[in-house]
């Protein structure tokens, strides 16, 4: 398209092929330095002997051989393992139904709307408690139901090790599962009508409609949606922190607070380094390929 | 109903219809439960939270908490209340949303209208950037503004949420724009229209919803952030956040319940009403005639 | 000459070279002191400055008891940018001081009389290689036992002086329907009936050996299984629902009688007295049983940055401030610790004050005086969090009293 356009101009060639890399260049000059410079930079600290400041001593593998000794480290492996696929799984699901539903010409939409978004606004160090208070079955929703006469209710897993990771999946939907249910409203939305009454012409159910031509046509913003979720999977720190502290004992330690602990409450940066260094190499094969995928089929 | 031209032409019968108004509602109840714990509690005095029964509704209904964490609750040394704090972190939020928005969509117009070898690459170091752990981050940028000397300064904060949210800006738009007909771009070319009239005539008036979707992610991540607040701020601009914290964890403090969540139901205000002015444009069709190729 | 560029690394020394541009005439004070009480405590100081012409400029950052704090100082420092003074904590003090960033406050300790006023446990902390880089402010002590005397006397119960008495009393208040043991499932929580548990079984001495030395021999020893296996009794005496608890609503256990005693430190006094409360009549505190005539404490100091030429003038006032018997008594007040200096006239607390300031003058003179590994006075902050990982995982469960033996000897040497 290029091309048409300097046939029709001529002057200013050089201006016109640039301009859309000189737009592109100071976002790539920010990442590449405050992005991947500070990849490599954490990737030689995961060598040093840094404490509780950058150090330049070199270590060899030492901080890799003691994370691996460090029980906490597995546990937190674990459960980003459960925690993430059940997080993007359900948020997915939940977030399209919604928003399927909410594109139904229904009235009160924009309150609807703001109602399922809401929970992104607040922050987590504040709705943990709430949270916190609504999961403990000594005065939460076990406590409620119970005095409603259901002697027998019990939810108490946010108290029980093996069941409070599951805790976290459920708030943490409820937080991001109304952001996702507008990323897919907006790919919805830029769906082009014609196709669909063209098809509904030909006959086809409204089931058959959505599996056949909406949700296809809703793939970059999947994708958009599964790079969010993964990222938030991935740092979810807060969140852990304000509902269960990790706990009871370490059970539900993510590798985000891991990083944060050996970085700055224990100054044994090195061991940090080299977690988010794995945490990266990890998310690099993960996400590479499906990246990679993605943008190979549509060019 | 049908003046409303916005949502998708499937139709639906009566019967469905209400399920799907059940279903909405009762999606509605698990969204909120959580707020009216925090709402409910703000609204009590404190001995009927110690006393138990955080999820009745208050004996007393009072005020008194809201009053106290907007102005008198004690933050640092000075009872201040969340007040001064507002100031700063909206200061630091809207150029940061506006410049990290703005650069998204221009990158998106890039990556999908006017493509050149190298794109994808370019496009995929973007994305990944998203997932650098800020726990790494902090000390060497904490080093880097020092290098500029924009450290402990608002437009070093603004810089440093600008650089960690393009990735994601970038993302929306692009995947986005790709969905926008490709044909569009190429006739206003032929038409001699240059990269930004075509960016400013064709791309924008129909970007609403996905900027309403980018707008609302830059805004809630920068405005709730702790981290990159509490470190790269100075004594006289620390953001909202690290106020409510500081409201919120005091270390031995009697904790006030009903006061933390009065505040951070406030704190939560500007973000509610970016999501309620933004929505708006969730409309589809601005542009509708256009955009039909 | 000052060690910013003779410390660990060049990299270090690199990262700490821009120091030292705060304004004059002002100080700037990073703290996580932002309760009611503490904030007016802390007006104190900042209004005796004010006096002097001195501006105070404000950077709380709470959370985490101060972890959230250190986390924005290295930030701050790393940016060339750091706080005039920073309140620390034990081995973080020592940390900075290694990395030649706090300022010798020799001179003002000299003329102060410091070095005959601060005990010798307090000034391992505020000391560096001779120097002085910070002013104690208080010291809580963590050994303490809380108790409803409500329910104590319903039962019948005196003060339990031995640790079977302690356990004796503990179940018949199980027994009589209470909740024994009000407590809050969270690290620190458990580490600090780890502190009392450890002098109780061991002494003073295995104290010091264990936990202060960190010596493989009494880590791994039958009386550190004993330690653990009392840990599990204690256990036992807990509600169901103790997980993830705040320290503050298991207080709130024991004033609201559904709890019988509360192992926590000076500072839930504030809880107790909040809530109406009056010690010796409503509620009680004595010393964990068996450890009697020990004091674990921490101290809150605060550290002078390095201003590039030595203490500034404000620093000196702030350090003055901060050590004179006015402050140290108005402070301690209204935060349930006690003075960090000796000799005080200590008449203006309370009841459960002053037998506190009793007990710790009695433990410094006698040696008694250790360093709580709860909460950081013992050994540096990657041992204690290793500490923390065991004696949590233990106590819920996850393994028996001899395996934790075996992981704390393994952790502890992974993190020295």
């Amino acid at each position: 398209m290029a091309q048409v356009a300097r046939n029709r101009r001529g002057g200013n060639d050089w201006l016109r092929e640039a301009l859309p890399k000189l737009v592109l260049s100071p976002s790539l000059a920010m990442v590449l330095i405050f992005v991947y410079g500070f990849i490599i930079f954490t990737f030689y600290l995961s060598f040093t002997d840094s404490r509780i400041l950058p150090s330049f001593d070199l270590v060899g593998w030492e901080n890799y051989s003691k994370l691996f000794r460090i029980r906490a480290w597995d546990t937190a492996i674990t459960n980003l393992l459960i925690f993430g696929s059940l997080y993007i799984v359900i948020c997915c699901a939940l977030g399209l139904a919604l928003a399927i539903l909410l594109d139904q010409k229904i009235r009160a939409e924009g309150f609807i709307r703001t109602i399922y978004l809401y929970p992104m606004a607040l922050s987590f160090i504040v709705t943990g408690t709430a949270w916190k208070w609504f999961l403990d079955p000594g005065i939460g929703l076990q406590a409620v139901i119970r005095s409603w006469g259901w002697e027998s209710f019990t939810f108490d897993w946010i108290k029980d090790g093996d069941m409070a990771i599951y805790t976290i999946v459920i708030a943490a939907v409820w937080q991001t599962s109304g952001f996702v249910m507008a990323m897919f409203l907006a790919g919805l939305r830029g769906i082009d009508n014609e196709v669909l009454k063209a098809a509904q012409i030909d006959g086809a159910s409204n089931f058959a409609l959505y599996r056949r031509i909406v949700i296809p046509q809703l793939r970059p913003a999947f994708m958009s949606a599964f790079v969010v979720l993964a990222h938030m999977a991935i740092k979810s720190y807060d969140l852990v922190i304000a509902l269960t502290g990790g706990g009871p004992g370490t059970s539900t330690e993510v590798p985000a607070t891991f990083m944060y602990s050996y970085t700055f409450t224990r100054n044994q940066m090195g061991i940090g380094a080299a977690s988010a260094t794995i945490m990266l190499m990890a998310i690099a094969a993960i996400m590479v390929p499906y990246i990679y995928s993605e943008l190979r089929e549509k060019s | 109903m049908s003046s409303n031209a916005t949502a998708t032409v499937v139709r639906t019968g009566a019967g469905s219809r209400f399920v799907i108004y059940t279903l909405l509602a009762l999606f509605c109840l698990y969204y909120l439960l959580p707020l009216y714990v925090m709402v409910v509690n703000s609204l009590k005095p404190l001995s009927e939270i110690q006393a138990g029964g955080m999820m009745a509704l208050p004996d007393v209904w009072t005020l008194a908490p809201w009053k106290s964490a907007w102005s008198t609750a004690q933050i640092g040394v000075e009872a201040t209340g969340l007040r001064p704090f507002f100031w700063n972190s909206i200061v630091m939020v809207v150029p940061a949303v506006a410049i990290s928005t703005v650069l998204g969509a221009l990158n998106g117009y890039v990556l999908t209208k006017w493509r050149f070898r190298g794109d994808t690459i370019i496009f995929g170091l973007l994305l990944f950037g998203c997932f650098i752990p800020f726990q790494m981050v902090l000390i060497p940028m904490a080093r880097m503004l020092g290098l500029v000397g924009l450290a402990g300064t608002v437009p070093g904060l603004v810089f440093v949420h600008l650089v960690y949210g393009i990735g994601f800006s970038t993302l929306y738009f692009r995947n986005y724009y790709q969905q926008f007909p490709t044909e569009l771009v190429r006739a206003a070319m032929i038409d001699g229209a240059g990269f930004f009239t075509i960016f400013r005539r064709i791309m924008l008036p129909s970007s609403g919803p996905i900027a309403v979707v980018c707008v609302i992610w830059q805004f809630t991540n920068i405005w709730n952030d702790f981290l990159f607040g509490a470190s790269f701020s100075d004594f006289d601009s620390q953001p909202m956040t690290v106020a409510l914290n500081n409201l919120v964890q005091s270390s031995t403090g009697v904790k006030e319940y009903n006061v933390h969540f009065a505040g951070a139901i406030m704190a939560a205000l500007p973000t509610l009403l970016v999501y309620i002015v933004a929505g708006r444009y969730f409309v589809r069709g601005l542009m509708a005639g256009s955009v039909k190729g | 000459m000052h060690k910013y560029f003779g410390g660990k690394t060049a990299l270090a020394a690199a990262f700490l070279a821009t120091a030292g541009m705060a304004q004059a005439a002002d100080v700037e004070v990073l703290h996580w002191w932002t309760s009611g009480g503490e904030a007016s405590a802390l007006n104190v100081l900042k209004d005796d400055l004010s006096g002097q012409d001195i501006g105070w400029q404000d950077m709380p950052v709470a959370g985490g008891g101060g972890t959230q704090a250190m986390t924005v100082l290295r930030a701050r420092v790393t940016s060339g940018n750091p706080p005039t003074a920073v309140q620390m904590l034990g081995f973080d003090i020592t940390d900075w001081a290694k990395e030649g960033a706090l300022a010798n406050l020799n001179d003002i300790a000299e003329e102060g009389g410091w070095n005959d006023v601060v005990p010798a446990a307090l000034q391992k902390f505020s000391t560096y290689d001779g120097q002085w880089v910070a002013a104690p402010v208080n010291v809580h002590s963590t050994n303490w036992v809380w108790a409803n005397k409500a329910i104590m006397d319903e039962l019948g119960l005196e003060e339990p002086q031995t640790w079977n008495e302690f356990v004796a009393a503990l179940q018949a208040a199980k027994d009589a329907g209470y909740v024994a043991l009000a407590h809050g499932g969270q690290a620190w929580q458990e580490a600090t009936f780890f502190d009392g548990v450890v002098l109780a079984v061991g002494g003073p001495e295995f104290y010091q050996a264990s936990m202060i030395d960190l010596d493989a021999e009494a880590l791994g020893s039958d009386q550190m299984k004993e330690v653990f296996d009392r840990m599990a009794t204690l256990r036992s005496f807990v509600d169901d629902n103790f997980s993830g608890r705040d320290w503050n609503l298991a207080t709130a256990m024991v004033i609201n009688k559904e709890a019988a005693f509360q192992l926590m430190g000076d500072w839930a006094k504030g809880e107790f007295l909040n809530a109406g409360k009056v010690p010796g009549e409503d509620f009680l505190c004595f010393r964990f049983p068996g450890s009697q005539d020990q004091v674990t404490f921490n101290s809150d100091q605060f550290a002078m940055f390095s201003q590039g030429e030595g203490v500034s003038d404000e620093q000196a006032a702030l350090a003055n401030a901060i050590m004179s018997p006015e402050f140290q008594i108005a402070f301690n007040k209204v935060k349930g610790s006690v003075p960090a200096r000796t000799d005080l006239d200590a008449s203006e607390l309370d009841a459960c004050g002053q037998r506190a300031y009793e007990d710790f003058k009695a433990a410094d003179a006698s040696g008694n005086l250790l360093g709580s590994m709860g909460h950081g006075h013992a050994n540096p902050a990657s041992v204690k969090n290793a500490m923390y990982d065991v004696i949590t995982a233990h106590f819920n469960g996850e393994f028996d009293s001899a395996t934790a033996v075996e992981e704390l000897v393994t952790a502890v040497d992974i993190s020295k």
